[in-house]
């Protein structure tokens, strides 16, 4: 049996550069910190809690939420980390920090998905480097002893300063390619914050004129050009008809069912829509629901377990 | 680890068997599908099994969770093989623990109807007479169907 899963939203970062709290930033409409807690609900996650700096308990942005105070001071995020591993020891802990704006649910269900118990933590890889990305990770409950033997070793020994991302670099971990390009990009100071804003503006704008039922034609060959990120995944004679097991496209689409007539056209796929059944984000779909930038869909032939 | 699986390496079903031992058990329904040597009439020499396994192990524990509610059975595991088989080797293991043979049967025979017919699990034959092919069942394809009323129609075949 998997140990349960838990939500630690990392909220105690200096925001120097930022030279604001970066988990008060508003890029949706609500806090930072609200929008991330509002993506690890169940049943993805079983609880979630917000990490905070020993001074910050009190903070009415904060206090709000289920907080895991540090316990040690000037550890960065890896104080977060071992506080919320001190407090429940039992669980796998998914691990986000409040400073991904752009990180969607798509990615953090694919992590969920593709999650390895048995390995010490399940990770992506950075899209710039090949490195893992150590605050969009799930950190299993067999980590906390090695990650305390990580801290003592490397204290004192000019080895450079200890950090998570280190830390999963010399670890048994599962490592994923992202589902979605600019999922984890973050957002460290105040021209980054702007071009963020404008960047998902832009997106959203997008995205409420592909889901307007009626829209006029004119204001879609205006607005409606941009059309959304979906990823597909191919499996079985899809599969082989592509040459790929995944792709991403930028679609008009608004249903699964308007996607595979497009892709069907561009692949020439043989199977008809009416032999398939459709999952989006890891789950039994349908046809007709509305797609979401970000979605991760995948076509499913005719099954034949057994 | 989850009561429905994807193994990659062959099955141990000694260990599986073993996990659904249980003293208030008195009937125990273990049902192994292997790869036969024919299908449609045609020669088969082996196979590759694909799974779409996020969805397809959620879709599975449903299947088994199921059983346990509509049986009153006490335990319920399935493990299903990815990658290639050779013939007579071992698909799919389920097992069944339950107090009575009565209701194991039952369950044992529904676990293995619908991860037929529901996990998404796809099969490429490869034959002595030609190119390999993905197995793909009208009959399957029409009762995954949504809202399809024809289940019925899968138990009247058998492959």
């Amino acid at each position: 049996m998997n140990s349960p899963i838990y939500g630690l939203v990392l909220s105690g970062g200096r925001s120097e550069r930022m030279q604001r709290d970066k988990a008060a930033l508003d890029y949706h409409g609500v806090s930072q910190l609200e929008w991330t807690m509002g993506l690890l609900t169940p049943p993805h996650v079983a609880r979630a809690f917000v990490s905070v700096r020993r001074d910050q308990g009190a903070d009415p942005l904060r206090s709000r939420f289920a907080c895991i105070q540090d316990v040690h001071d000037g550890l960065g995020p890896l104080a977060g980390i071992l506080a919320a591993q001190a407090a429940h020891p039992e669980v796998a802990w998914l691990v986000v920090a409040c400073d991904l704006p752009f990180l969607d649910r798509a990615t953090l269900l694919h992590l969920i998905a593709e999650r390895q118990p048995d390995r010490l933590a399940t990770a992506y890889r950075s899209t710039s480097d090949a490195a893992p990305e150590p605050l969009c990770a799930i950190y299993e409950p067999a980590c906390r002893q090695p990650l305390l033997a990580y801290l003592e070793r490397g204290q004192g020994k000019g080895k450079g300063k200890a950090c998570p991302r280190s830390f999963l670099q010399r670890s048994d971990v599962a490592l994923l390619d992202q589902p979605c390009w600019s999922a984890l990009t973050n957002v460290n100071t105040v021209d980054e914050y702007s071009s963020a804003v404008t960047r998902l503006g832009k997106r959203e704008q997008a995205e409420a004129q592909s889901f307007a039922p009626a829209s006029k034609p004119d204001e879609q060959g205006q607005q409606g050009k941009r059309g959304k990120h979906v990823s597909i995944q191919y499996f079985a004679a899809l599969r082989e008809q592509v040459g790929l097991h995944e792709e991403r496209v930028q679609t008009r689409a608004t249903t699964p069912a308007e996607l595979y007539a497009e892709l069907r056209e561009r692949h020439h796929f043989s199977l008809p829509v009416e032999s398939l059944r459709v999952a989006v984000n890891d789950e039994f779909a349908d046809w007709a629901q509305a797609l979401a930038d970000g979605d991760v869909v995948v076509f499913l032939p005719p099954v034949a377990g057994g | 680890m989850s009561a429905f699986r994807l193994s990659p390496s062959e099955l141990d079903t000694a260990a599986l068997r073993q996990e659904l031992s249980d003293p208030s058990c008195g009937g125990l329904v273990f049902f192994e599908g292997r790869v036969r040597d024919h299908n449609e009439g045609r020669a088969v020499t082996g196979l590759e099994y694909e799974a779409f396994a996020p969805l397809a192990i959620k879709e599975g524990e449903r299947i088994l969770r199921e059983a346990l509610e509509r049986f009153g059975v006490v335990r319920a595991l399935c493990a299903h093989r990815v990658g290639a088989l050779e013939v007579g080797g071992i698909a799919v293991f389920i097992g069944i623990a339950a107090g009575h043979r009565g209701e194991a049967f039952a369950a044992c025979r529904y676990v293995i109807d619908e991860v037929k017919v529901r996990v998404p699990i796809w099969k490429k034959e490869h034959y002595a007479d030609g190119p390999s092919d993905w197995v793909n069942c009208p009959h399957c394809a029409s009762a995954a169907a949504p809202g399809s009323l024809s289940r019925h129609a899968h138990e009247r075949h058998e492959h």
